[in-house]
């Protein structure tokens, strides 16, 4: 009986504690770097599209809600011709960023994606594509792949040995 | 005679309108013993979350099920607010302030509250739901037992002042407050009357975790809100009781009308039900049967052997 009257007593005296709401539109509750929020494409410090359209996402997605179509450029440079995110099937889990080899696709700190109409929910890659680099900066995913593309030719990477000439003898 | 139609109506409509005022005070409340807010966008400090209830409940699909048993399922809401506003007819607000000026009030007080428990049956059954049924069933033991001791307690009171007229108990009051001679009876009648309105910790019948929501789990729209106003009105009614039975009623210090003082002694123990809600947790079933009737029930007849026995010894 006392335990009960201490408890009421107890929360009672909770009303002259501070509140911890978060007013929201006015106040926004900080959000961790990590959070897991809208997806967007990404872009790497030339401004190129990160994304190489390798499908991994798409494969990755439990829910089914990534599609995209990958194409190449006239230097052998891929990039995806559509990407499309149905958001009202996406469940946040992630997988896809941690799918993707190019650090292209990025889940971002912004919850605020609401809509009166379902079909505003998918998003197309001019939705998705943002001028940043997102999370992992500096990262340029030519500059490290063996592939020969425009202004850069095989064994030119960042840390690669030139390409080993199979033809002749020396060394 | 006109006078009278004056007071039903001026009865009705504060006591509706505050049933209706309660769901934004308890969200409130609730809200400040837990760190929050509470509604503070619609209006003035959220007190617009009523209208949009309302209009909410009004407009909501009043879904009757198949499988229901029609008349009695929408006559079941109905039984809980016309019983418990009946049970108002007797409160005395202040001097003058009441509908019938009864000699037999608390009776009819225990007649009418009783008469709530057929809501619930009622709507537990006609729903044909199984949880819909075991919240009935739950609701109808926790009646029985909780309402034996309710007015047992009260006779306390009738046995100090000596009468079931609720003015000429409030009228006996103006020395000393009931609830110090009658602290028992006060605190068995309290835990009596949060078990008669099925408020938390006492919200068996409807134990949303163990049963979907009880016996009002098929219950929609405004049928459902009947239920709702019906629980408020309850509090209101309890709380009421309270005041004028162990709290003086419309006694006070002069410098505010009589009315007020009833008024604000009210509100503090509706608050009190909210605090109540914030703070306890539900017993287990067979606790609250077990309490009620190996601890409370003794108690109450021993409140009123203890009450009776000293009321003899002064007079003697």
């Amino acid at each position: 009986m006392l335990s009960l009257l201490r408890s009421m007593w107890l929360v009672f005296l909770h009303m002259f504690h501070k509140r911890d709401t978060y007013q929201y539109p006015e106040q926004k509750a900080p959000l961790p770097a990590r959070w897991r929020g809208r997806i967007a494409l990404t872009r790497d410090p030339d401004g190129d599209e990160r994304c190489v359209g390798c499908y991994l996402c798409a494969a990755a997605c439990p829910v089914d809600c990534i599609s995209l179509q990958a194409t190449e450029d006239e230097h052998g440079r891929r990039y995806p011709e559509f990407f499309r995110i149905n958001f009202s099937r996406c469940i946040f889990c992630g997988f896809c960023e941690e799918a993707c080899p190019t650090y292209a696709i990025q889940l971002l700190p912004d919850f605020e994606m609401a809509e009166y109409n379902r079909q505003n929910l998918v998003y197309e890659k001019q939705d998705l594509l943002i001028p940043s680099q997102g999370k992992y900066p500096g990262y340029n995913y030519y500059k490290v792949a063996g592939l020969a593309i425009k202004n850069k030719d095989k064994g030119e990477a960042q840390d690669e040995e030139p390409p080993v000439d199979i033809k002749s003898l020396l060394p | 005679m006109t006078n009278a139609w004056w007071i039903i109506g001026g009865v009705l409509f504060v006591l509706l309108n505050t049933a209706a005022g309660l769901i934004w005070l308890e969200r409130r409340m609730l809200a400040l013993w837990q760190d929050r807010y509470g509604p503070n966008r619609a209006g003035p400090f959220g007190l617009f979350i009523v209208l949009a209830d309302t209009l909410k409940l009004f407009f909501k699909e009043d879904w009757i099920p198949p499988f229901a048993d029609k008349v009695v399922f929408v006559f079941a809401p109905a039984v809980v607010v016309a019983s418990v506003l009946m049970s108002f007819v007797i409160v005395p607000f202040a001097p003058g302030i009441v509908v019938a000026d009864m000699n037999i009030g608390i009776l009819f007080f225990l007649a009418m509250s009783s008469l709530g428990v057929y809501s619930i049956v009622l709507g537990g059954w006609a729903s044909n739901n199984k949880y819909a049924l075991l919240g009935a069933m739950r609701g109808a033991s926790q009646m029985i037992s909780y309402e034996v001791f309710m007015g047992l307690a009260l006779m306390g009171v009738v046995v100090l002042s000596g009468t079931f007229n609720l003015q000429q108990i409030v009228e006996a009051q103006r020395g000393l407050w009931f609830f110090i001679p009658q602290l028992l009876g006060f605190m068995i009648f309290m835990v009596a009357g949060i078990a008669e309105t099925h408020r938390l910790p006492f919200d068996i019948p409807e134990a949303e975790s163990e049963l979907v929501a009880g016996f009002h789990s098929e219950y929609s729209g405004m049928k459902f809100g009947m239920f709702f106003i019906g629980e408020y009105l309850g509090i209101t009614l309890i709380s009421a009781m309270v005041v004028t039975l162990y709290f003086g009623g419309w006694l006070g210090p002069a410098f505010l009308p009589p009315v007020i003082w009833f008024v604000i002694k009210t509100f503090v123990f509706i608050s009190l039900f909210i605090l109540l809600r914030a703070s306890l947790p539900r017993p287990r079933y067979d606790q609250l049967m077990e309490y009620g009737w190996k601890l409370l029930f003794p108690l109450s007849l021993l409140n009123l052997l203890i009450t009776a026995a000293i009321k003899l010894w002064l007079n003697t």
